[in-house]
């Protein structure tokens, strides 16, 4: 990584409670001016890696830099890093304006520029007129933008989100994504954002960085994370997928649900076995008799854009996941044809491996179901 | 028309018991032995500001050196875990389960000249020190026994300042001192005035403490309360217009305390 303009380095962090492995030797660095998202089930470190950089868990091992300069040891407040909290965390006996003026009374700034900055930045979020409000009085998603007001008003050169937009429903939190997004690229912060929604990292994100048990999976952006998942846990924490066993039989062909299909991966060796991702919208939909693969409709969803179909052959076992904008009704027989392309190999994941893909899965889809919870 | 039903019993009590004697000491506060109605009772009552003055200034003290003693314990103990705040609160409140004449009594043989304090500092070549029948062992006797009252209003207050708030300041830039003054005192202000008044309301109309360990040697309020009622100064309608003022005080000091806790968070103030 071209390490000239890197605002953040972990070097060999780990983070480690009674014993318990929260973070396992990690290494990340993030760029000035980047959008960089933490996507992972709950439990995956992503939060300490979080307050590591913040200040408020110390590392175990390993070192912490900013702008080059190790901060081991500075406390918080001494770091140019602002937080944006999970429960916002606005102060209950203070106004808005009040709020957001707080970080700027620390710093001492002259009066006039404090009303200038708190101005421009009630308007930017939109809650201009708001300034003499309780907080109280405020709906979750503009107590939020109150949250994000007062850390960004201090123009820190790394701003930290934690699941700041868990709380709002789903319009509201489309807005607010591509809000953050404008904000971001206005004011040109450095911003480290955590998630475990997919789709908010990637509709953000210039850089995601995927986590599980404490390790980096995979790091890159938005399209090359979803087009070139490095494993299946990445594969399907991003996005939807069908995740079949196949084996590699020699290189760019593959052999998985009962048929051999030329693909462009190579390099595994020949008769190895493999896990074959294939995401639901890749499917091209054809005639029956035409198809690769054929079978029955044997359920359909409408989820807003498209329909999700589940499809099997009769006296086959695998059911695919197919994502289609034209529905075909339930007991249709239909085809369906992958380009080589559209086959994408890893390497099998070992049986412990798999089972705690499984169960991150499950408890990440409680989480979504449910309320949010905090990691530690 | 169920609920007034049911607030009957206590009603009743408030009238038999508050609301009557009340008025009792209102009417002997304005008549004379005889009888007929008089306001020589207040004019009398003011020949005593000098008593009056020095309860309300041992009660100031008292409540002062329990505020400062009480705030950063309450603190400490509203950031500890679950079991440790329970742990801790139970040892505030020990001192209480024990009588309050028996209190002050180990607090007469441990100040007395030949008390055990003294033995002690006589060992060492020290004293005798006169520490008994002085104001400071009054004090003592008032912050010994109401310091309780102090601590559990603050922590209760405290209890509820989320550890996140604090982590918000620091993060805001804030050091523990500057968060302390921004965020923790501001919030925790409720507290503090419940505890002022939990503890300059016992203070100001004692008369056991300053008994005790006051010797008689000077008057409080209540020594001169009880003096017209059950001393040889027999006198009970003094003694009712000096309740009246003393009153007057306590009202004046809940309302002053009041005014400076934030109007929104009048939680503290029911405990």
């Amino acid at each position: 990584m071209n390490n000239t303009n890197t605002l953040i380095s972990l070097r060999g962090v780990t983070v480690e409670y009674d014993g318990v492995v929260v973070l396992d030797h990690l290494d990340l660095d993030i760029k000035d001016k980047e959008f960089v998202t933490l996507l992972g089930p709950s439990g995956c470190g992503k939060t300490t890696t979080l307050r590591i950089i913040g200040g408020f868990t110390e590392p175990s091992q390993g070192d912490v830099f900013f702008d080059g300069v190790k901060i081991n040891d500075v406390p918080p407040y001494k770091r140019n890093v602002n937080t944006v909290f999970q429960r916002y965390a606005l102060f209950p006996h203070l106004n808005v304006y009040e709020n957001i003026e707080f970080g700027l009374k620390i710093t001492k700034l002259p009066e006039e520029e404090r009303k200038k900055r708190i101005k421009e930045m009630l308007a930017m979020v939109g809650l201009s007129g708001f300034e003499l409000r309780r907080v109280n009085q405020l709906s979750g998603g503009q107590q939020q933008r109150v949250a994000i007001a007062r850390a960004l008003v201090n123009h820190p050169r790394l701003l930290l989100l934690d699941e700041p937009l868990g709380a709002l429903d789903l319009k509201l939190r489309k807005e607010m994504q591509i809000e953050l997004k404008r904000i971001q690229q206005q004011l040109g912060i450095t911003f480290l954002y955590v998630t475990h929604d997919q789709e908010e990292a990637l509709t953000m994100s210039d850089r995601i960085v995927i986590m599980k048990n404490g390790e980096i999976q995979q790091m890159g952006t938005p399209t090359d994370i979803y087009n070139e998942p490095i494993n299946a846990f990445v594969a399907d924490f991003i996005g939807e997928s069908n995740i079949v066993d196949g084996v590699m039989i020699e290189d760019y062909l593959v052999e998985f649900g009962g048929r051999r299909l030329p693909c462009l991966d190579g390099g595994f060796g020949k008769n190895v076995k493999v896990d074959v991702v294939i995401r639901p919208e890749d499917w091209e939909i054809c005639k029956p008799e035409n198809g690769q693969f054929r079978g029955i409709v044997k359920s359909s969803v409408f989820k807003g854009v498209h329909y999700e179909l589940m499809v099997q052959a009769p006296g086959e076992e695998e059911e695919w996941m197919v994502h289609t904008i034209e529905n075909h009704p339930v007991g249709s027989e239909i085809g369906l044809i992958l380009t080589p392309d559209d086959i994408h190999i890893m390497n099998k994941m070992s049986p412990e491996e798999e089972a705690e893909l499984v169960s991150a899965l499950e408890a990440d889809s409680i989480l979504e179901d449910g309320e949010e919870s905090d990691e530690e | 028309m169920k609920a007034r039903i049911a607030a009957a019993p206590y009603l009743l009590w408030a009238a038999l018991f508050i609301i009557i004697p009340m008025g009792l000491v209102g009417w002997y506060a304005i008549t004379d032995m005889d009888g007929n109605l008089t306001l020589d009772n207040f004019s009398a009552s003011m020949r005593f500001a000098p008593v009056i003055g020095s309860s309300v200034w041992l009660a100031i003290i008292a409540t002062g050196i329990c505020l400062v003693i009480a705030y950063p314990l309450a603190y400490m103990i509203s950031r500890k875990s679950g079991i440790g705040q329970r742990t801790l609160i139970l040892l505030v409140m020990l001192p209480m389960w024990m009588n309050f004449l028996l209190r002050t009594y180990a607090w007469m043989t441990l100040l007395e000249n030949n008390g055990v304090i003294n033995r002690l500092l006589g060992m060492i070549g020290l004293g005798p020190y006169e520490m008994i029948n002085t104001p400071g062992a009054v004090v003592l006797g008032m912050v010994y026994n109401y310091l309780p009252f102090m601590i559990l209003p603050l922590y209760s207050v405290m209890t509820k300042i989320e550890p996140l708030l604090i982590e918000a300041a620091t993060d805001l830039g804030c050091s523990p001192w500057e968060t302390m003054k921004r965020v923790i005192l501001p919030l925790s202000l409720p507290g503090i005035a419940t505890g002022i008044t939990m503890v300059f309301v016992p203070s100001v109309s004692t008369f056991v403490i300053s008994v005790m360990l006051g010797g008689g040697s000077f008057m409080l309020i209540g020594d001169l309360i009880e003096m017209q009622f059950l001393g040889n100064a027999y006198n009970p309608h003094l003694g009712a217009a000096l309740s009246l003022v003393l009153m007057a005080i306590l009202l004046l000091c809940m309302v002053i305390t009041d005014m400076f806790s934030n109007p929104e968070e009048k939680e503290g103030l029911l405990l």
